[in-house]
């Protein structure tokens, strides 16, 4: 069991619903959020290209955010997913200057936030609320190990990339491109 | 460029070890609330109650969560809707920010001395007060002008309320910005083409297209939720998609073919496509020798409109023009030539809404599947009441003989009409008196600010209903407030679609503050009117059941559901083969050739007619859409102000080098008539827009931070503002608001115009 994600920068138009539907959902407060759209232009007119990405956290295989958690408060739990237990969190921010992804933000009652994959939604069969929101239907959330997951299909049979792949965190949020 | 997260979502840290502090503390978001992500609720333990979105004019079903205490958490789509399909937009996802947000009208209030504008003289009022105050000068204005002179402005669902007290007590003058300020001229056109107007949503079988163009429609950046699904899908199934734009729109990086045309010159290009599609026989042969009415005399119009000709028009390559005809054409009759949605830009809009129809016919794509679809509605008897009266004179005396064959109220025409001295026909009576706006903050949605002011200043008494403090309100003698959608029943939503659907909106939870919902609003104007025959119901719980039970469905049964969907009960979704068809024009065929437009000594078929580009130093001045806005009326939502604060203005490299403009930088623009933006504007140094043109986001630039609306003040600029020079279309009475150019003013002006 890995559960990881294929975003489809083809469909993805940048709505940001994402980002509200996690704000709703995760009670995130306000000028704060746990995933965010990104825009990559290049060419010079007319010949341009457009990239639009929905961005979270990677839940990296190899995950620097935990192995410079002093406390232990960042971990990893089944399926992959890192997540932070708050009342072990001191707030050091180690975790924040390790992630290349710029993925965790202290939340202001004192601890560090980010994207759970919405494990509270998966134990029940829900997908992430991010997921299930977009209108485009760009984002496919699943067991990355089975092969027979929309996922998995997506990316097996789909042009591939992740971010920051120099950084060796080996990320599970592939964008299909 | 590549924008990072830190652009996005300002981050107020302290650094290591620190605490952040939330600079707006909003009801939702309790401090301490969350101990761990693990108390987050199952969605099994809230409580869900039936809406449909009001955020936006697709009025999406959904479902308000609220938790235990009662307090709303969260919105999600209805499965059950074809509006939304289960998928709210962002908008529609942050709605509740509407509800949350504490910059809300509170308290009726009554500007009790002074002049109009002057809103140091409000004073909160009681309900009654400001009722009686609404009442008396509408009874006043009738007994001394006649009921006419009373003209609603309105905007979103409520309409329906307020609608139908005032046809009660006497006026049918009941205008929404939604025409003339953005559609009219396409339902002109389509109108005078196949006998009907395309209405909303669009009936467009998007999701099985194997074609689809986009002129100047930004689709994914314009968020209609049904058409981003659907564009989303076709994506997926590979259709081809053509976009129209000056600027490289989302939509314009999701096509086959980008045609980053010369702004005002779309109809060279319409021309030049539906020629090629005639001589090149591109077009649909059987559908247009056995429903179309006209095509000689169009072939022999547009024989001299080559690819070539309008290609030095258009700044376009011929070659690419002629590409995307053949697209067009090989993909007959799964193809859309899109007709738009806000097609008021340079006063001939009817007449390129009428290229676009026409292009649609040749290519057979009207009632064929992947073209537009036969959209169904389903008829809800009205609660009984007495006829109403009949209005002795319209909105239409002021303009004896113009807009024949206009079929809504022109809002502008209605604040000319205001003008004594601006009315065409002085003779005429029907001077507007009083005004009633609901929903709709016409300070920003009409263009020409100075004029809607005039006009307002001649009023002798103006209302104005709203749940937010929109500019509009510090214009207003009484403001009521109203409970926002997640707070209120409204009407059924009556929903025109592949099947028939209704949908119900029911309230989630009391409404907060002193503010009251739409209906309740109406029905007490009413009453103190003496409308009591037309307000018989005790409640509209009553009315909404009687309505229901009239359809085979109950209040309750709405309450569990929040959408039904009937089957249809005429025709099929799209014409069959060969059926015989009689369109609703005069010739009863499709009309390439408009008979109707002869009539009213229009031109027949679309003329191309140049329209002026820049003066030096000055840049056409574009505005639309951002997925996360609706108009100007989200940027205050909490949520949604978290998406984007402000706008900006996009500026191409070539021109910022110019100039000397940096990234960010704020800058002021002003107008060719020397109108300066009360606020500066951030640029936007970016590729994604032509070197002649620049682009805003509409919506911002708020100042009416003295009414409370504090959240959005000043973040961005008005492009409302920017838009004095209106080119009227004769035709449909749409408001031109694309011929404005500006240029940059990098230091802060001395002299500020101020709304």
């Amino acid at each position: 069991m890995r559960y990881g994600m294929a975003i489809d920068t083809k469909k993805c138009v940048g709505c940001s619903d994402c980002v509200v539907a996690c704000q709703t959902e995760n009670n995130v407060p306000h000028g704060y959020s746990r995933d965010w759209i990104s825009e990559t232009v290049e060419g010079t007119y007319p010949e341009l290209a457009l990239e639009i990405r929905s961005e979270r956290c990677n839940h990296c295989d190899n995950t620097p955010c935990v192995r410079t958690c002093p406390t232990g408060a960042s971990h990893v739990i089944e399926g992959g997913i890192v997540k932070v237990t708050h009342e072990e969190c001191i707030g050091c921010g180690a975790c924040i200057e390790s992630c290349p992804y710029d993925a965790r933000y202290f939340h202001p009652d004192g601890y560090v936030d980010k994207c759970t994959f919405c494990d509270h939604r998966i134990k029940n069969g829900q997908d992430p609320a991010c997921v299930a929101v977009c209108p485009t239907h760009c984002m496919y959330f699943g067991d990355l190990d089975d092969p027979n997951s929309e996922v998995a299909k997506k990316i097996a049979t789909r042009k591939t990339k992740v971010l920051a792949p120099e950084a060796g965190t080996k990320p599970q949020i592939f964008y299909l491109i | 460029m590549k924008t990072t997260r830190r652009d996005f979502i300002k981050i107020t840290s302290m650094g290591a070890g620190g605490l952040a502090i939330a600079t707006t503390p909003l009801l939702n978001w309790i401090p301490g609330f969350l101990k761990d992500d693990s108390e987050i609720p199952d969605d099994a333990t809230l409580k869900r109650t039936a809406t449909y979105c009001e955020v936006c004019f697709w009025k999406c079903a959904a479902w308000t969560y609220t938790d235990k205490k009662g307090k709303i958490v969260k919105l999600i789509g209805n499965k059950d809707d074809q509006q939304s399909n289960g998928r709210l937009c962002p908008r529609g996802t942050g709605g509740l920010g509407m509800y949350y947000d504490n910059d809300r009208l509170k308290k009726p209030l009554i500007r009790r001395k002074g002049k109009r504008g002057e809103t140091d003289y409000f004073e909160e009022a009681s309900w009654d007060e400001a009722l009686d105050l609404i009442a008396d000068n509408m009874q006043r204005i009738k007994e001394k002008y006649g009921p006419e002179c009373v003209a609603l402005f309105s905007h979103g669902s409520g309409t329906s309320h307020f609608a139908h007290m005032l046809k009660a007590f006497g006026s049918t003058n009941i205008a929404a910005p939604s025409y003339a300020q953005c559609r009219g001229p396409r339902e002109v056109g389509f109108d005078a083409t196949f006998g009907e107007s395309v209405g909303s949503p669009e009936p467009l079988d998007i999701r099985n297209t194997k074609c689809m163009v986009l002129i100047g429609s930004h689709i994914g950046e314009n968020m209609h939720n049904g058409q981003v699904q659907e564009m989303s899908q076709a994506i997926e199934n590979g259709a081809t998609i053509i976009t129209v734009d000056p600027r490289f729109s989302t939509a314009a990086s999701k096509s086959k073919i980008w045609l980053p045309i010369k702004p005002a010159t779309d109809l060279a290009l319409l021309l030049a496509w539906i020629h090629i599609i005639i001589y090149d026989e591109l077009y649909d042969k059987k559908y247009v020798k056995k429903y179309t009415y006209g095509f000689e005399q169009l072939k022999n119009h547009v024989k001299t409109f080559t690819p070539e000709w309008a290609a030095t028009e258009t700044g376009l390559d011929p070659n690419k023009i002629r590409d995307a005809a053949y697209e067009m054409g090989h993909a007959s009759p799964s193809v859309i030539v899109h007709p738009g949605r806000h097609v008021t830009w340079y006063g001939d809009d009817t007449q390129r809404s009428r290229a676009i129809a026409i292009l649609n016919a040749l290519l057979g794509s009207y009632g064929k599947r992947g073209g537009f679809y036969i959209a169904e509605k389903f008829k809800i008897p009205k609660y009984p009441h007495p006829p109403y009266p009949k209005p002795k004179r319209t909105w239409r005396d002021a303009f004896p003989g113009s807009y024949k064959l206009v079929n809504e109220v022109i809002s502008s025409g209605v604040c000319e009409a205001t003008i004594p001295n601006k009315m065409i026909n002085e003779e005429d009576t029907c001077n507007f008196k009083a005004w009633l706006v609901y929903g709709t903050n016409l300070i920003s949605s009409l263009p020409d600010i100075s004029n809607t002011l005039d006009a307002i200043n001649h009023l002798e008494f103006i209302a104005v209903i709203d749940t937010m403090p929109m500019e509009i309100t510090g214009w207003a003698d009484v403001v009521l407030p109203e409970a926002t959608y997640l707070e209120r029943y409204d009407m059924l939503r009556v929903l025109k679609h592949r099947k028939p659907s209704v949908a119900l909106r029911a309230p989630a939870t009391k409404p907060l503050y002193d503010s009251k919902p739409g209906w309740w609003i109406a029905k007490q104007i009413g009453e103190r009117l003496g409308l009591h025959e037309f307000f018989k119901f005790e409640n509209i719980e009553e009315e909404l059941d009687w309505q229901l039970k009239k359809i085979g469905s109950s209040l309750e049964e709405m309450k569990k559901i929040g959408v039904k969907t009937f089957d249809r009960t005429y025709d099929d979704l799209y014409y069959r083969d060969g059926e015989d068809l009689e369109f609703n024009t005069n010739t009863g065929k499709i009309e390439l050739y408009s008979t109707a437009m002869a009539e009213e000594g229009y031109d027949p078929m679309p003329v191309y007619t140049k329209h002026p580009q820049a003066a030096p130093g000055y840049y056409r001045f574009i505005y639309g859409r951002a997925p996360m806005h609706t108009f100007g009326k989200t940027v205050n939502n909490p949520y949604l102000f978290d998406l984007m604060d402000e706008n900006s203005v996009w500026v191409n490299p070539k021109v910022a080098k110019e100039w000397d403009l940096k990234n960010g930088q704020k800058i002021w623009l002003k107008n060719q008539d020397g109108i300066i933006a009360t606020f500066p504007v951030k640029v936007r140094i970016t590729e994604r827009i032509r070197s002649d043109s620049v682009y805003v986001v509409h919506g911002f630039g708020h100042n009416n931070k003295k009414m409370g609306l504090k959240r959005s003040d000043g973040r961005g600029m008005s492009d409302t503002e920017m838009i004095t020079n209106v080119m009227n279309d004769k035709i449909s009475g749409g408001t031109g608001m694309r011929g404005n150019f500006v240029t940059f003013l990098s230091e802060k002006p001395t002299k500020k115009q101020t709304v």
